[in-house]
């Protein structure tokens, strides 16, 4: 993590934002698997996390990734209707539409977080959505609000 | 008609309705508020007897949401065996949401509960005359007409009643408890729908992301994490609360900025469809923390994304307890 710092402090024009990925086991880490199979192209700042369920996504897994330092957190999961689970999926939108109201309630900016769906068929579309979300975070810059000084 | 009137006749209602819960046996205890120890302050009371309705007390400073007390039920509430006693609660509005909450959550049995209801006509809002008394020491407060009137040693100070009240109490729909019939005595609403415009919560959307966090900022700033405002909180009642499990270790425990906003914004996350908008977490925070914006902000979500407001029917399952296909996902990334 002090690595991190450091080098960040150097290379400013050059910084690369860091961001955690969980994935679900059933679809969208399997698409992230397609998208690789298939040479695919997507920014390598994503560091994937392998969960069950998008709903094993726990609101502390997201706001400690932000405090340990990463400059954001992505989040995938099966399309509505296809969960693994059958419903594991729903009870996380809810979760993460709350969460992310009190987020950008609470000031911090709402690109930090981000949510999507991919099956695990959309190759091109997880490699799409992982484009997006990091330039999204490559824009608002490293994150500070929530970091730990000590990482 | 003076607030004093007011109090006076609520007051009444409350001895009266008690006395007749205790003397038919329909209840055992009766949990309700009496005179405070200290001034600007009440205590919780639980009457055994019917001799003691006398000692309960309708002040505008009972400020705690006495449904605290029956999840985890009390041992006090409890017989020989450890099951439930027939329990009478004094109930204002936002006691009787708490009840429906936590009935919703099968931490109460709504069968061993008597409401006692009234329509409630709000608390003083103790930390703002707190500060603005500052240092000095006060002795007596009394409410006459519609003025708060705080007496010390050799001053006294006036204030008026509709401006010092919570803020909460200020935009509070919910009066009196809405329960069946069953279960509430006394003056009880049915309440079908509840109009809430959230111009506060509006005013706040229109900062900018960085002035927001500039002012949860500030406001958080003297947060110590005694943790009094989860203490208070009336549907606060997990054994482990996420901020005390060490394994794995989710927050620190330091006050360091970080840790203490993370607290507030977790534990409002765990409020969301819950809140019964009482303000005891406000009304109890020793260095007068104002959360009021952010139990605001919670109401207004789920109103607006699951058109529910907490705690006006135990019947109806709250949107995190629940879950449906057609689900708003607007803040989902999409391909362009």
């Amino acid at each position: 993590m002090t690595e991190t710092i450091v080098e960040e402090k150097k290379v400013d024009e050059k910084w690369e934002p860091k961001i955690v990925a969980f994935l679900c086991n059933w679809c969208s880490y399997a698409g992230a698997d397609l998208a690789g199979v298939s040479r695919i192209q997507y920014p390598p700042n994503i560091r994937i996390v392998r969960v069950p369920c998008s709903g094993r996504v726990n609101p502390y897994f997201i706001i400690k990734s932000l405090t340990d330092g990463w400059d954001g957190v992505l989040i995938s999961g099966c399309h509505p209707g296809d969960c693994h689970y059958i419903s594991g999926n729903l009870v996380a939108r809810r979760r993460f539409a709350i969460l992310h109201e009190l987020l950008e309630f609470f000031g911090i900016e709402p690109g930090r977080v981000n949510f999507m769906w991919a099956s695990a068929a959309e190759g091109e579309r997880f490699a799409t959505l992982v484009k997006k979300a990091t330039n999204i975070v490559k824009k608002l810059g490293p994150n500070t609000k929530f970091k730990k000084e000590w990482c | 008609m003076g607030i004093e009137t007011e109090n006076k006749e609520i007051e009444i209602g409350i001895r009266e309705n008690a006395k007749k819960l205790l003397s038919e046996k329909q209840v055992d205890v009766v949990i309700g508020y009496s005179e405070g120890t200290v001034p600007l302050s009440s205590t919780p009371i639980i009457i055994r007897k019917e001799e003691d309705v006398d000692k309960l007390v309708w002040n505008n400073l009972c400020y705690i949401n006495i449904a605290r007390y029956l999840a985890p039920l009390m041992p006090q509430l409890c017989d020989s065996e450890g099951n439930s006693l027939k329990i009478g609660i004094v109930a204002k509005g936002c006691v009787g949401r708490a009840v429906n909450i936590l009935a919703t959550e099968k931490q109460v049995n709504l069968e061993n509960i008597k409401m006692i209801g009234f329509n409630c006509n709000g608390n003083v809002n103790r930390s703002r005359i707190d500060l603005e008394i500052g240092e000095k020491e006060i002795l007596e407060i009394l409410i006459v007409d519609n003025d708060i009137i705080v007496k010390g040693k050799d001053w006294e100070q006036k204030f008026p009643y509709d401006e010092y009240i919570n803020e909460l109490c200020k935009v509070c729909q919910v009066k009196s408890p809405s329960a069946t019939a069953e279960s509430c005595v006394g003056e009880c609403q049915e309440l079908e729908s509840i109009h809430d415009e959230f111009a506060d919560v509006a005013e706040f959307e229109t900062k900018s992301a960085e002035e927001k966090w500039a002012y949860i900022k500030e406001a958080l700033e003297p947060c110590t994490l005694c943790y009094s405002c989860r203490q208070a909180c009336p549907v606060c009642y997990c054994n482990l609360c996420f901020v005390d499990q060490n394994l794995p270790v989710w927050f620190g425990k330091t006050t360091e900025l970080t840790d203490v906003i993370i607290f507030h914004l977790i534990r409002a996350f765990h409020l969301a469809g819950r809140c019964v908008a009482c303000g005891a977490c406000s009304s109890v925070c020793p260095v007068g923390i104002d959360l009021n914006i952010i139990t605001r902000k919670l109401e207004e979500i789920v109103k607006k994304r699951y058109n529910f407001t907490s705690g006006l029917s135990a019947e109806t399952v709250p949107p995190m307890m629940d879950f449906s296909m057609d689900d708003e996902e607007e803040f989902m990334l999409e391909e362009d």
